[in-house]
């Protein structure tokens, strides 16, 4: 290793700062000095990566502990809550990823998902159809893959706007919502909240709690695992000659892992009940159905081929054509797999609602999800995105919407300030474009 | 002329035949004729530079090898063979790779996965093997002798325009090619920029390729070139080896058509020359 380090510094020469700004700090560096100053000097052009987010998080999260009654940010419960509330536009962030990645929209997101969480919540009710809580799910899921993928035919093989295509779209899922609520003998108004198990297991996706014991032990399961596949990966790639980061960024990144895991478990875990009597612990559900969704989303992504053509197909649609790229194929595929996506969060949706009914605005939602994922640091413009992103940016929106609610401020604030936060986001994101491109125009 | 008589006295001789023939080959896009019975021969280890103004046919022609476009009439014949070039895909199937004036390569990837786009290698379980890519990738780089690049992962958006340029050749030749097309390669580069591409065509030379550029740049076709190939109008008016013109009579062809349509000057320049 230390041979690594010394080759590194020996090599590497002062570069200019415009050329220094493009390259990824993580292969430009051999050491962890280097890696920062890269960092810094890419910052500094406009590149900045997740740092605005997580820098935005740190301050909203301070801001509203500073400001709100008796400092209720921090507490234990509030955060759980706060995860809970982040879920959905999380999962649904996650979703507008896909098709942003190819420089598209879909406005149909909220509608769409909705209808699939209708279907789902249906499906289980006790006394009508009565289905297993898996079935009415896939049924659910599967009714947005294939509204999604209807939509991405249209948009891919007629050439039409993805923008008209899922606001007609939009317009066809509010409707049809609204007529699979009044199915059955709910009076628009299905619940989640009985003893039917079928409904409690739904209910349970937001709400159930893993016991802490457990919860541990899978955290420390999933760490080593994830955390000995870096190593593992890192070394074999170091050891073949292959370009690698700095081995102190690798460790540092495992053990950032490892950190966020124990602290949230370790938040989960502490009673957040207010009664004596009851003790309400341990990590909920909806966590690690939203780190499942970022895990295979991350790595269809960034390790399959149909994850590499969706980037191609952003960066250079032209590019992808000519390499052999299907793009119907590709798009409607995105457009399939952003609905389906759309169902998982509004099915979470649905279990933090405890049922579904028309009060459900999947117009305010859909704009939630694209403003989360811009704000985690995906590129309205195509080719530039990570599933990390939605989290990230689902965790602001969250926080903002959860910092309102503690301070006492209604939704009207919550829209205002949501706005300001989506305009300096996509600020960030039209800057660092510009100072990508002035940087490649000097190039030529 | 003397390939095809040896050829027609020893018809073993397989060495000498050419890799690419295009035999009077048609083409129309509606009322409007863009190629007129354009005959062409590439030969392996050859760089044949294809000349001609701006409308004279040049990227139909092209567009027609590398089975984007098909010919309305004539024949292309790959290594003896008639062959029917439908796509893309069936044109580096056969071994041809155009490398677009564009470059075709995606901003946002870096130079590994622009190599490989289309052609990912996997891993069991579907997943891309990272690995074996950017080896062979950083093999292919370094017997190009492209070595300006920092790290072959960067994204492609950071390079210079040459570094660029020779990213679109290299993924174009990592494919075992026997024939490189490469539009315009040095348009809009320095003089620097150039002369590493013009490096890098005779290196592809030299491993036995057969090579057609398609330039304006006269300079460029001098210094590269081993035959030139002139069109105007559509028509094919020369194909001869670079030695038999200068840069008088290259003009001359593209901008008149030589002797097809200038009855004097045409013929007279070319027996002066």
């Amino acid at each position: 290793m230390a041979d690594v380090k010394d080759a590194g510094l020996v090599e590497v020469q002062p570069e200019p700062a415009a050329v220094a700004a493009e390259v990824p700090p993580a292969i430009a560096a051999q050491t962890l000095g280097q890696y920062l100053r890269a960092w810094s000097v890419r910052i500094r052009s406009g590149d900045s990566g997740v740092l605005p987010v997580v820098l935005g998080l740190v301050i909203i999260s301070v801001v509203f502990e500073l400001i709100s009654p008796r400092n209720a940010f921090f507490l234990p419960e509030n955060l759980v809550n706060l995860f809970q509330q982040s879920a959905v536009f999380m999962v649904l962030a996650m979703a507008e990823i896909f098709v942003l990645l190819l420089g598209e929209i879909d406005l149909s997101l909220g509608y769409v998902g909705a209808c699939g969480a209708v279907v789902t919540v249906q499906l289980v009710q006790g006394v009508t159809t009565n289905w297993p809580w898996w079935g009415a799910i896939i049924v659910g899921l599967l009714f947005c893959a294939v509204f999604g993928a209807l939509q991405g035919t249209i948009i891919s093989r007629l050439h039409v706007p993805s923008f008209v295509v899922t606001l007609a779209g939009f317009l066809i899922a509010n409707g049809l919502m609204l007529i699979l609520l009044l199915l059955g003998p709910f009076s628009g108004y299905i619940t989640l909240v009985s003893s039917q198990p079928n409904a409690n297991v739904l209910r349970n996706l937001m709400f159930g709690n893993i016991d802490p014991t457990i919860s541990w032990i899978v955290l420390a399961i999933v760490v080593a695992l994830l955390g000995g596949w870096f190593l593992y990966r890192d070394l074999n790639r170091r050891r073949s000659g292959l370009v690698v980061p700095p081995f102190s960024l690798v460790v540092i990144r495992i053990l950032l892992m490892a950190g966020v895991g124990v602290a949230v478990v370790a938040i989960c875990d502490v009673d957040r009940s207010h009664s004596l009597l009851i003790h309400v612990v341990g990590v909920p559900a909806v966590i690690p159905i939203v780190l499942g969704v970022l895990v295979v989303w991350t790595v269809l992504l960034q390790r399959t081929r149909f994850g590499r053509y969706v980037y191609a197909v952003g960066g250079n649609a032209e590019a992808a054509r000519r390499a052999g790229v299907s793009l119907p194929r590709i798009r409607t595929l995105c457009f399939m797999l952003c609905s389906m996506t759309g169902g998982i969060g509004m099915i979470l949706y649905a279990s933090y609602l405890g049922g579904m009914s028309n009060n459900v605005n999947g117009g305010q939602l859909v704009l939630f999800a694209v403003a989360a994922a811009v704000i985690g640091g995906t590129s309205l413009f195509g080719g530039r995105g990570k599933a990390m992103h939605g989290v990230l940016g689902g965790l602001v929106i969250g926080g903002i919407y959860n910092g309102m609610g503690l301070i006492g401020l209604q939704v009207q604030a919550e829209f205002i300030v949501t706005g300001f936060v989506l305009i300096a986001a996509v600020s960030i994101d039209a800057l660092s474009r510009r100072a990508a491109s002035a940087g490649s125009a000097a190039r030529v | 002329m003397s390939d095809a008589s040896l050829a027609a006295a020893t018809p073993a001789a397989a060495p000498v035949q050419p890799l690419l023939e295009v035999r009077d080959v048609d083409k129309h896009f509606g009322p409007v004729q863009a190629l007129y019975k354009v005959n062409l021969r590439l030969t392996p280890g050859h760089v044949t530079a294809l000349c001609g103004d701006n409308g004279a046919g040049k990227s139909v022609l092209t567009k027609c090898i590398a089975g984007i476009h098909q010919p309305d009439g004539g024949a292309i014949v790959w290594q003896g063979n008639t062959v029917h070039i439908r796509s893309p895909r069936d044109a580096s199937r056969l071994g041809i790779e155009t490398v677009y004036q564009d470059l075709a390569l995606a901003d946002n990837l870096d130079i590994v996965q622009n190599m490989f786009l289309g052609r990912e290698r996997l891993r069991m379980g579907g997943l891309l093997d990272e690995d074996s890519m950017e080896r062979a990738a950083a093999e292919t780089l370094a017997g190009l002798r492209v070595t300006t690049v920092r790290s072959i992962r960067q994204p492609v958006a950071s390079l210079s325009g040459g570094q660029r340029q020779s990213v679109a050749v290299a993924k174009a030749v990592m494919w075992n090619s026997k024939l490189v097309i490469m539009d315009e390669p040095t348009a809009a580069l320095g003089v620097v920029q150039t002369r590493m591409v013009l490096d890098l065509v005779r290196r592809l030379r030299d491993r036995g390729l057969a090579v057609m550029v398609i330039s304006h740049n006269l300079n460029d076709v001098f210094e590269v070139a081993d035959d030139i190939a002139i069109l105007y109008l559509g028509r094919m008016v020369a194909q001869d080896s670079a030695s038999k013109f200068d840069r008088q009579s290259v003009v001359q062809y593209m901008t008149t058509g030589g002797q097809l349509r200038v009855t004097d000057g045409g013929p007279a320049s070319k027996t002066a020359n």
